[in-house]
């Protein structure tokens, strides 16, 4: 009756993918909604038509600069959730530029994105002084400062930089041609930020592998005491390692503003810094599935949005996909540990 | 503003950080155990929506409630489960369902959002509610603040007064040596966490069924980070705890009051409010500007202000056990 357990072990990791479709599944049918026409708008949505890519792939651009960034600040065991705040703050800060700074057009646009990140380096840091100088948790005080930069955000939009003909509160006027970035084919795409974010993923994985900086923060990760008898000193390390994420995090925000819209928006992230926390999750932290569940999940959530459009579902079902998936992934993926609890708890049912 | 004024606004006050109040005490039960729930944000958001629905489709308030501490215990046990089976990052997995249940909540709520609703009735308690000033505050609210109150008392005086409680307490501070005891630690870690679990679905229903009655997306966003901070400002005690919800809720009411008499200050100044303090708050309990404060004090003041500043979390929380 039951699977050999070899068998069992190689078709573990599929499970919980399809656990969680099933889930949606349900869902969808309780909505009285047919499955198959929605996962196939869902696809449609993501790859459909070359447009559509595009799109996937210009919303993974502040995801997987994000994620590298937390693999760096997870590898030095910080919890960076205040990641969605650095990319706001990224956003606010290149748009200040856009919006006030008028230069030659070679200088313009790298400008912008040097603010970007500086505007996020500076939010992590501050979460990170928060954590070494006032003991105040990373969690905690991420949470805070995310939504002091959406408030700030919104603050910004109806206030100072409202548009001339009166507030929308829905974003500021659109920047001058000059100060977006070019876009590839009338897309959100562009090709220039794409390169950013896999330089930037590559810059993050030569560093965690073959650097004396990767070491310390993994010395760090795994144990605070023995990395400072080691000689790391702590603090300084875990301020970098926030900073250099922010930096990443923050040129995300910056890519926001200058090609995905036009504009600093009310939800300029809408929840990229959290998603990123998935994506980083589901990889379990290792480098070479990291971009590739960064575009999964930028699949899945364009097509969530399409399907929104075309059938009235909230695009959350995207998001309790790849909730669940990640859930699953989190409890069940490694297939020896499982084993051994469900073992260990039947040895102790019998003696 | 004269004293009636006062009074109906601290009345209302405590209405408002009832909610807060019983997650606050469910979380201080779960850590107390040495099982961090972080997961309350989407926990309260989901419960919010389940109490909702099941009141409104049933008709039954007690139902709603009920439907509420169910998802909220489900939260919970899949967090110890997670950690105390499989050996699961607990705050990972925390987090994952805080997403998740926010996810779900907005999915689910979808044909529910603004509809009206039945909600917890006015329960004026007789002969107490006459007293002066106390009376209107305390005793002119519903079945929901007297829960609150009684759950404060409750848990301080289970915790820290019984025989239970000083096992619940030693398998969140010392498992090893409460398992060599013969405390079954496993087996209270998953009881507590998720009868914390249940009463933080209680608190959810608190908001859809009486404080913030209904739903639409994003009901109680944020309102579960702010308990679980609070619960680190209450130094893990239920009494400390409330007084910070409580407390919570007075500056956002004055916020609010502010925000009536000085229009001109940006909406947004005041909405920023909570979490300044949640920062402000957390440095000031973290110890590091507890300690020289500490010691400047005149020395009669110094024990109490301990008491009020100082609280270090259990020592094995969210720790993994090794008992076998």
């Amino acid at each position: 009756m039951s699977l050999s357990k070899t068998r069992l072990e190689r078709v573990w990791p599929l499970l919980p993918g399809l656990a969680a479709l099933l889930v949606t599944t349900l869902l969808l049918l309780a909505m009285g909604t047919s499955p198959v026409d929605a996962y196939s708008a869902m696809w449609q949505g993501a790859f459909g038509t070359s447009a559509r890519v595009y799109s996937v792939l210009a919303f993974l651009v502040p995801l997987l600069l994000a994620a590298s960034g937390l693999l760096l600040t997870f590898k030095a065991g910080l919890w960076n959730i205040g990641i969605e705040g650095q990319i706001i703050m990224g956003a606010v800060a290149a748009s200040w530029v856009a919006l006030r700074v008028q230069l030659p057009s070679g200088l313009q646009i790298p400008l912008e994105l040097l603010a970007a990140m500086a505007g996020g380096a500076l939010w992590a840091a501050l979460a990170g002084v928060l954590k070494t100088r006032g003991g105040v948790h990373e969690i905690f005080g991420g949470l805070a400062l995310n939504n002091l930069a959406i408030l700030f955000t919104n603050y910004l939009i109806a206030g100072p930089w409202q548009p001339p003909e009166g507030g929308s509160f829905r974003g500021t006027q659109p920047f001058g041609a000059h100060a977006l970035l070019p876009l590839f084919e009338n897309s959100r795409l562009s090709l220039l930020s794409l390169a950013l974010a896999i330089v930037a993923f590559a810059g993050v994985a030569l560093v965690l592998t073959n650097s004396h900086w990767g070491l310390r923060l993994k010395a760090l990760g795994q144990n605070a005491r023995s990395a400072f008898l080691l000689g790391v000193s702590s603090n300084r390390e875990m301020l970098l390692a926030m900073a250099v994420c922010g930096a990443l995090a923050g040129l995300g925000g910056g890519v926001r503003v200058l090609s995905w819209f036009d504009s600093l928006r009310q939800s300029i992230s809408g929840g990229i810094g959290y998603l990123a926390l998935m994506v980083v999750l589901l990889a379990g932290f290792r480098l070479v599935l990291t971009p590739l569940v960064a575009f999964f999940f930028s699949a899945v959530l364009n097509g969530s949005i399409t399907l929104q459009l075309r059938t009235q579902l909230h695009s959350a079902l995207g998001d309790i996909l790849t909730g669940v998936l990640v859930l699953l992934v989190l409890l069940f993926g490694n297939y020896e540990r499982v084993r051994r609890a469900f073992r260990r708890r039947r040895s102790q049912a019998d003696g | 503003m004269d004293s009636t004024q006062l009074i109906a606004i601290f009345g209302s006050i405590l209405l408002q950080s009832a909610p807060l109040i019983i997650a606050v005490c469910g979380e201080t039960i779960s850590e107390r155990a040495g099982v961090i729930n972080l997961s309350l944000d989407g926990s309260l958001l989901l419960s919010a929506l389940a109490g909702f629905a099941a009141a409104l489709l049933t008709g039954s308030l007690l139902l709603g409630f009920l439907a509420a501490a169910a998802v909220g215990a489900v939260f919970a046990l899949i967090v110890a489960f997670g950690s105390l089976h499989l050996r699961q990052n607990q705050v990972a997995i925390g987090f994952v369902l805080a997403m998740l249940g926010d996810s779900l909540s907005a999915f689910l709520g979808q044909n529910y959002t603004r509809l009206p609703g039945p909600s917890v009735p006015a329960w004026h308690i007789p002969l107490l509610k006459d007293i002066p000033v106390l009376g209107p505050i305390l005793f002119r609210q519903d079945a929901v603040v007297y829960f609150a109150l009684l759950l404060v008392g409750a848990t301080w005086w289970f915790l820290f007064r019984t025989r239970a409680g000083l096992e619940l307490r030693s398998a969140g501070e010392r498992p090893e040596a409460a398992f060599t005891r013969g405390v079954a630690v496993r087996k209270l870690r998953y009881i507590y966490a998720v009868l914390g679990g249940a009463l933080v679905g209680i608190a959810g229903a608190a908001y859809s069924l009486d404080v913030k009655i209904g739903w639409a997306e994003g009901h109680t966003r944020g309102m579960g980070w702010i308990a679980l901070a609070i619960v680190i400002f209450g130094g893990w005690s239920p009494l400390r705890g409330a007084l910070g919800a409580v407390l919570f809720g007075a500056t956002k009411a004055l916020a609010t009051v502010l925000q009536r008499s000085f229009p001109q200050v940006a909406l947004v100044a005041f909405n920023a409010v909570p979490w300044l303090l949640m920062i402000l708050v957390l440095v000031l309990v973290s110890g590091r500007l507890a300690a020289p404060l500490l010691a400047r004090a005149p020395a009669a003041l110094r024990r109490p202000l301990r008491g009020l500043l100082q609280a270090a979390p259990p020592a094995a929380l969210g720790q993994p056990l090794d008992d076998n």
